[in-house]
């Protein structure tokens, strides 16, 4: 079964082309990971599967759905979380859940919630009060509210100490063990290597390599240095002749 | 749908209209500066009208004597006279003082006296009136009689009465339009609304929820200045508490309305705060709060009229004062609910969700 299919997407920005006639695939169950640089168009393409923009061209269906017909069951079974969203500072964590369990139909009480991303001891803590990784929880239980079928994350560890990211590694790992499917950005390859079972590295909008990390890793043959496992890093390196992260 | 067929589960949470008037609710009274316009701004404001306008005895005849001789027999009479302050004023100074308002009338001790003052302004013509009548009774005047007077204080007929209204009035459109401009433009810039957006919320329950959840606030806002105008300058209450509740609830959910549309599209504070100020400080002026908005032309009057603020002080001021009933306000309740239903379509036509 297909979660996720979307042919020929292209977005452009007055001049620039965000995404160009990007074409990919998820299926059920199955932890497909966008990888490439800032400004690549991984946001712009996880915002069209999202439902958020209106791509300028091209198809997408999730979960068999299109978003003109079925916008708002789509909404009751997707869960996301958006990249830059700050969660009102001034409710509590439990309060926050609450809100957003509101909106769906169905899915957890807030105490699963709040067990599955292990802030049943920040439960009465306003939100503004609480560290960088335990937001990014707050953000993925809110996704998780309806019990989604199908979960986007925008960049879910960026700006995360190695512990947090670690801990929400976890986390979605038991949201796959439950037969969920996850759609994610990432420019961390580690992230990618440990999470996705396939991967599609994007570079100006487009598609350059897609298959599983060992598969593409594979692909560049011996590894170059011998000290040196292969990554996702050196699979960028030999497409585009350029580093992920450019800090 | 589908949905509606099935047995909707909320896992313990209440419809979401209430969740997110609630979550509005409680992001308010847990900023403190905001409780503090909601509840301590309408008694400062109160206060400072119990100081300007003490109830009984009129404002006195404030008046100078320029020095000369004969200043100490016209100073004598006067300051034996009810309803005449002297004020005394260094030499030179009197012209200014009489510009600035401080004395209403400067006399000066010719043969016969000599009255300077502004014929423009009330108290200098009654100031006039008081020291003339004195000092020609003092010089031997004889009055053809005495006529009986009969003081009465109609209630509700001083400048405060009809001014408290109009502070209600400005009070409910102030903090109706703030508090939900303020709140949305935050919530945008904080990327929480695309976050919303993302969710399977109604636009439709976000936008009323922001509405409602300003109303429990209502009851401050405009109760306050009303009961300490009620029962510390004692302004009559003509009209029935029902009434006035109804009035207040339409102004309040036509202003809300109207914050939404110009929260619309606005993603700074500054933005948000021009537009606030655009549309509030001409009502202000045009809508009759600190005087009576008869003062202007005709040709403008129609749009005076169709002004929410006015629609909703000259309610007001009907009920509180007049004790109109709900069918004598029933033009100006159709003005405000007309502001608040197109401006709310408009909103959640327009709103930017990003």
């Amino acid at each position: 079964m297909v979660a996720v299919q979307c042919d020929r997407l292209v977005k452009k920005y007055d001049d620039v082309v965000a995404v160009d006639a990007l074409s990919f695939s998820v299926d059920r169950g199955e932890c497909f990971g966008l990888l490439g640089p800032n400004g690549a168009g991984k946001t712009t393409t996880i915002e069209i599967l999202e439902g958020l923009l209106e791509p300028d061209a091209g198809d997408v269906q999730i979960l068999g759905l299109r978003w003109r017909d079925h916008e708002r069951e789509l909404r009751q079974r997707l869960g996301v979380q958006l990249q830059e969203t700050q969660l009102a500072e001034k409710l509590t964590v439990e309060e926050t859940l609450r809100l957003f369990r509101s909106f769906y139909h169905r899915g957890r009480t807030i105490d699963e919630l709040l067990r599955i991303v292990e802030l049943e001891s920040k439960r009465r803590s306003w939100v503004g009060k609480l560290s960088g990784g335990q937001k990014q929880r707050l953000a993925v239980a809110c996704a998780l509210a309806g019990d989604p079928d199908l979960l986007f994350l925008d960049e879910p560890t960026t700006g995360l100490d190695p512990q947090s990211r670690r801990q929400l590694w976890e986390l979605l790992a038991r949201f796959r063990t439950d037969g969920g499917t996850i759609v994610l950005t990432t420019h961390y390859m580690d992230e990618a290597e440990t999470l996705c079972d396939r991967v599609a590295i994007v570079d100006h909008g487009k598609v350059i390599a897609q298959g599983s990390p060992r598969g593409l890793i594979d692909s560049l043959g011996a590894p170059r240095v011998v000290t040196h496992h292969g990554t996702l890093e050196d699979v960028f390196v030999a497409l585009t002749g350029r580093h992920l992260r450019e800090e | 749908m589908k949905s509606n067929a099935r047995v909707i589960d909320r896992g313990g949470a209440h419809h979401p209209l209430i969740e997110l008037a609630v979550a509005r609710l409680r992001e308010f009274v847990r900023e403190p500066e905001a409780l503090f316009w909601a509840f301590v701004f309408p008694i400062l404001m109160s206060i400072a009208l119990a100081i300007a306008f003490p109830g009984g005895g009129g404002k006195p005849a404030v008046v100078a004597i320029e020095p000369g001789a004969g200043s100490a027999a016209i100073r004598q009479t006067l300051s034996a006279t009810p309803g005449i302050t002297i004020r005394d004023v260094p030499p030179g100074g009197e012209e200014r003082a009489l510009r600035q308002g401080e004395v209403h009338l400067l006399i000066v001790p010719t043969d016969p006296p000599t009255y300077r003052f502004d014929a423009a302004r009330d108290e200098s013509r009654i100031a006039r009136l008081l020291a003339d009548d004195a000092l020609k009774r003092a010089a031997g005047r004889a009055d053809p009689f005495t006529a009986r007077e009969q003081p009465v204080q109609i209630a509700g007929s001083r400048y405060v009465d009809w001014l408290i209204p109009g502070i209600v009035g400005m009070n409910i459109m102030g903090t109706s339009m703030w508090g939900i401009g303020f709140s949305v433009v935050q919530t945008r810039m904080r990327k929480l609304l695309k976050r919303l957006l993302a969710s399977p919320m109604r636009k439709r329950e976000y936008l009323l929820a922001q509405v409602g959840g300003r109303l429990v606030f209502l009851a401050p806002e405009a109760g306050v200045p009303l009961v300490f105008g009620a029962f510390v300058l004692g302004m009559p209450i003509q009209g029935s508490i029902a009434t006035i509740c109804i009035v207040c609830l339409v102004g309040a959910l036509a202003f809300g309305g109207i914050g939404l549309l110009l929260a619309s599209r606005a993603r700074t504070f500054e933005a948000i705060s021009g537009l606030m100020n655009l549309t509030m400080v001409p009502m202000w002026v045009l809508s009759g709060v600190f005087f009576s908005s008869a003062n202007f032309p005709q040709p403008v009057q129609p749009i005076i009229q169709a002004l929410p603020l006015t629609a909703l002080i000259d309610a007001l001021r009907d009920v509180v004062l007049e004790g109109a009933g709900v069918p004598g306000v029933s033009r100006e309740l159709a003005v405000l609910a007309a502001w608040g239903v197109a401006s709310f379509g408009i909103a959640l036509r327009f709103f930017r969700w990003r």
